[in-house]
């Protein structure tokens, strides 16, 4: 079908200023797959039903806008964990302060150096094409495209510590595009951590595809410039009796969008996916957006969403659970909520249901609204100072959404950070 | 009884399964009369289509121009597709847009000049002898003491007679057909006709807009309190035709009046299209209760045939204080398109919408509504029960928007869906737009968390969880019933004879 026309020129207009990286044979092919995805799709615009709540003009232009950078924190996020670290400044690799690439249990390789790898050329691309149905991502098929570098993790036994992959950045003006791919075989573990603002304009894709009984542990940190941009994709593909849990924590940022798209192919799998936000100010604007598939009978699947937002901050969620034919025992659960500290914020939500198994127990809720006056008398009548009140009530809002951290270092070192957020954010 | 042919889950009773069963069983409306003469204007639909429909309701030239504009407009237009509906192209040059039963165009004496094959529809109708003198239009006719409930019935396109006409004049309350209102109330149509759905509003609407033959019409003065329920019953006869009525109800301050509306239709093996627009206007203080039991002809077990239903149903609460409530009870049509909505724009009003709606066979329903808040302290509740059976699909659509200036505002929105068989399929797609922190929404389809302070009460007195859940979720379920007028509540509860048990999001 043709696209409208304003849609088409928009769409022309941009690819015209696209240059492909240069790579290996298999990959040159992949990005052209990709690329040719986006010219049938066209790019996304406010008009489209899942940019209804959030404008994509800034991700979608040629050029990107120009962000602030703000210094690197002395204690920068999981700086504590002994995880394995990789740096990317304004999306170039930075061997000096990265770990050396290898570590029991996985096998690590950089996109930009791939060679003929079978297994990431069997891949790359595949997850985020499976995921354009029955929604549409352009945005993911461009970033697939367009991707410089990335992380090519082949997890082949329980890997020895966490990769941390940290965003680091210097430029004012960087438009940055990676994409990684992890494969993990049956039974294997691994845990990755990514954290930082990346870049004035950040795309990022990661692929994930879960074997039978696997384990994928995911924790990030969205850097605190106030005027980055990004959006992020997830695509996942989950296996039987396998677990894939990943948790976002978002402070600041002009725009964020990160999509979260997983698809529950193996019985008696779980899928966790959550976050955590919070915003200050008209300039911040986060959109959460998720979309699971049940393909299979006896799994288990969680979104939990926390948005706090102040000074006309707005939020917004998307989340789908569609229950396929057949995927009976199904446990879809959703909840997302906002704490609205003032009357100028914005919570926009759609939360959906769509279930074609009657043995299914699908819930969800929404709910939004200021702090519970109740509790901030009561907090107050024992001599709490209001401001602490206040940071003591809207921690425990989100503490929901932090409980879905496994490790409880990684969950406590977030927390802190949103501790000091809040009592920076106070008046 | 038809036994319906499914696996059951665990926990949902028989009786539910029955009343499922009896549901899809053959449909009881179903005659057709096609030996009653009727009056098509050509097929299609073109600028002429529309100023013959308006010469034949001999309407003022404004209403011809208004009619004219919003055709104009309707063929710059396109089909919506955003509702998850999957249904066959419509040709809407392949309509008659315009049928009349052909004695209605010299109105009769008697009842025995009246087309015996029309009186026969009312009486299988069930409708009384001496209000059939009525509709049929028999001049001088006099409606029977006792019966309190004022009909207006849509026939195709046109109204064929409003009952209970004087004693309503007598309480200053005007209840007759749109048409007639144009050409004798032309100021409170000028006034309000249009200005809760534009004629630009949708597809549909406007499509209607062009279109509409008939309907009906409600003027409540200040401070009156009509007398008795109006009722309008709207019936397609006609092969390929479509049915675009049109209804305006006006409660003027201080007011109140309770609306019903049925609908039946034969039995086709094509698709017959009825798209209607409701609009009501309520002005401070005023009070209006709008309730629909709809059972169009769904279409048979295979999906052959049954109406579609696209309508646009919009109340606006202009006053302070001003309340709606919608009670809908869907359970025909082969494709439902339908969202009563509020516009909740005076300070402290009210909107409600309870809703059940049940797809069978192959039925499809995508319905919910829209709670516009934009007044202070306004207050809207949703409680939507969905059921499938057979091979339906059935969606809740819902918009809850909370605007900036709408503070202390409140909204409950209760969604629950059952699925009955495993070829169905329950959807819920609500929106949810919250714009200051005043105001608090909440948005559950479960039934864990129904209402959690409900709850803990039951659960503190003793009671198990599961005992507890029962007892919210039952209590809201009467309560979509309770919201029903009597003259309805014994239909829907007939319809609607299902439990709640295992109920899903």
């Amino acid at each position: 079908m043709a696209l409208p026309q304003r849609k088409q020129d928009a769409t022309d207009t941009r690819l015209a200023a696209v240059t492909l990286p240069n790579g290996s044979a298999w990959l040159t092919k992949a990005r052209n797959a990709a690329l040719g995805r986006v010219s049938v799709m066209g790019l996304p615009a406010r008009r489209d039903e899942y940019w209804r709540f959030t404008d994509p003009t800034t991700l979608v232009d040629a050029a990107a806008i120009d962000a602030d950078v703000l210094p690197i924190e002395d204690n920068p996020e999981f700086s504590k964990n002994d995880a394995l670290r990789v740096v990317f400044v304004d999306g170039v690799f930075d061997a000096a302060a990265s770990d050396d690439l290898s570590l029991a249990g996985v096998t690590m390789t950089r996109l930009s150096q791939a060679e003929d790898i079978t297994w990431a050329a069997d891949l790359l691309g595949t997850l985020e094409e499976r995921g354009q149905k029955p929604v549409e991502r352009p945005l993911a098929a461009l970033t697939t495209a367009m991707a410089t570098d990335g992380l090519l993790i082949h997890v082949t036994g329980q890997a020895e510590r966490a990769i941390h992959i940290r965003y680091d950045r210097k430029n004012v003006g960087a438009d940055v595009s990676l994409h990684h791919v992890v494969k993990l075989d049956a039974g294997t573990t691994v845990t990755v951590l990514e954290s930082g603002a990346g870049a004035a304009r950040f795309a990022s894709n990661m692929e994930v595809d879960v074997a039978d009984g696997a384990a994928f542990h995911h924790v990030r940190a969205q850097g605190r410039d106030h005027g980055r941009r990004m959006n992020t994709h997830i695509f996942t593909r989950i296996g039987e009796g396998s677990t894939f849990k990943s948790f976002t924590l978002s402070v600041n940022g002009a725009m964020t969008r990160n999509d979260c798209i997983m698809e529950i192919v193996g019985d008696d799998a779980t899928a966790h996916v959550s976050g955590a936000c919070v915003g200050d100010g008209e300039g911040f604007h986060h959109d959460d957006t998720v979309f699971i598939t049940h393909d299979a009978v006896g799994c288990e699947s969680r979104q939990v969403f926390k948005k706090v937002l102040r000074n006309g901050a707005v939020g917004v969620f998307q989340g789908k659970i569609l229950v396929k034919h057949g995927a009976q025992k199904t446990d879809g659960y959703q909840i997302s909520q906002s704490l609205l500290l003032d009357g100028d914020s914005q919570f926009l939500a759609k939360p959906e249901l769509e279930i074609y198994a009657d043995d299914v127990a699908c819930s969800h809720g929404s709910t939004s609204g200021a702090i519970d006056e109740d509790a901030l008398f009561y907090l107050r009548s024992r001599g709490v100072p209001h401001k602490t009140a206040t940071t003591l009530l809207t921690l425990s809002f989100l503490a929901e959404a932090l409980q879905e951290i496994a490790d409880e270092a990684l969950a406590e070192d977030l927390r802190d950070r949103l501790a000091g957020w809040l009592d920076r954010h106070q008046h | 009884m038809a036994v319906l042919d499914v696996d059951v889950k665990e926990g949902v009773d028989q009786e539910t399964v029955d009343a499922v069963a009896q549901l899809s069983g053959a449909y009881k409306y179903g005659w057709n009369d096609d030996e009653i003469e009727m009056d098509y204007a050509p097929k299609g639909l073109n600028t002429d289509i529309v100023e013959l429909i308006s010469g034949k309701n001999e309407e003022p030239r404004w209403m011809t121009d208004w009619r004219l504009s919003a055709y104009e407009r309707w063929t710059g237009m396109s089909v919506p597709n955003w509702a998850m509906l999957k249904l066959a192209d419509i040709d809407f040059q392949d309509l008659y847009y315009y049928a009349r039963p052909k004695s209605m165009e010299v109105k009769p004496k008697s009842l025995d000049e009246v087309d015996p094959k029309l009186l026969e529809t009312y009486k299988k109708l069930g409708i009384p002898l001496s209000e059939q003198a009525i509709l049929a239009g028999v001049e001088g006719a006099v409606p029977d003491e006792g019966r309190k409930v004022a009909v207006d019935a849509v026939f195709d396109s046109v109204s064929v007679g409003t009952t209970f006409q004087k004693e309503l004049a007598k309480a200053g309350v005007i209840f007759c057909s749109i048409s007639e209102a144009i050409r004798e109330h032309p100021e409170l149509v000028k006034k309000y006709l249009g200005t809760v759905v534009p004629p630009t509003d949708n597809f549909y609407a406007t499509l209607n807009s062009a279109v509409f033959s008939d309907g009906s019409f409600v003027y409540i003065p200040p401070g009156v309190r009509c007398p008795m329920e109006l009722s309008t019953y709207f019936r397609i006869n006609a092969e390929n035709t479509g049915q675009f009525e049109r209804t305006l109800i006006i409660a003027d301050k201080g007011s109140y009046v309770s609306y019903l509306e049925g609908c039946t239709a034969p039995k086709r093996d094509v698709a017959q299209l009825h798209a209607a627009v409701v609009e009501i206007i309520i002005e401070e203080d005023a009070e209006v209760k709008y309730s629909t039991v709809q059972n169009w002809y769904p279409g048979d077990a295979e999906g052959r045939g049954g109406i579609y239903n696209f309508v646009t149903k919009r109340a606006d609460c202009r006053g302070d204080r001003a309340k709606i409530m919608w009670t809908q009870v869907e359970t025909g049509s082969a494709v439902t398109w339908k969202y009563p909505s509020c516009i909740l724009r005076g300070d402290d009003s009210q909107g409600e919408f309870y809703s059940i709606a049940i797809a069978n066979n192959m039925q499809q329903a995508d319905t919910g509504t829209k709670m516009i808040h934009l007044g202070k302290r306004t207050k809207s509740r949703i409680v939507s029960k969905g059921i499938s059976a057979g091979k339906a699909q059935n969606t809740y659509r819902g918009l809850v928007s909370m605007h900036p200036k709408a503070k202390e505002s409140r909204n409950y929105t209760q969604c629950d869906s059952l699925l009955i068989g495993s070829e169905c399929g329950a959807h819920t797609v609500p929106y949810i737009e919250v714009k200051n922190n005043s105001s608090r929404v909440e948005h559950e389809a479960t039934t864990s968390k129904v209402d959690d302070e409900q709850l803990f009460y039951c659960r503190s007195r003793g009671m198990d969880e599961e005992e507890a859940v029962a007892l919210v979720v039952n209590g809201f379920c009467k309560e979509v019933l309770q919201a029903l007028p009597m003259e309805f509540a014994m239909e829907a509860q007939a319809l609607v004879a299902i439990s709640l048990e295992g109920s899903v999001g």
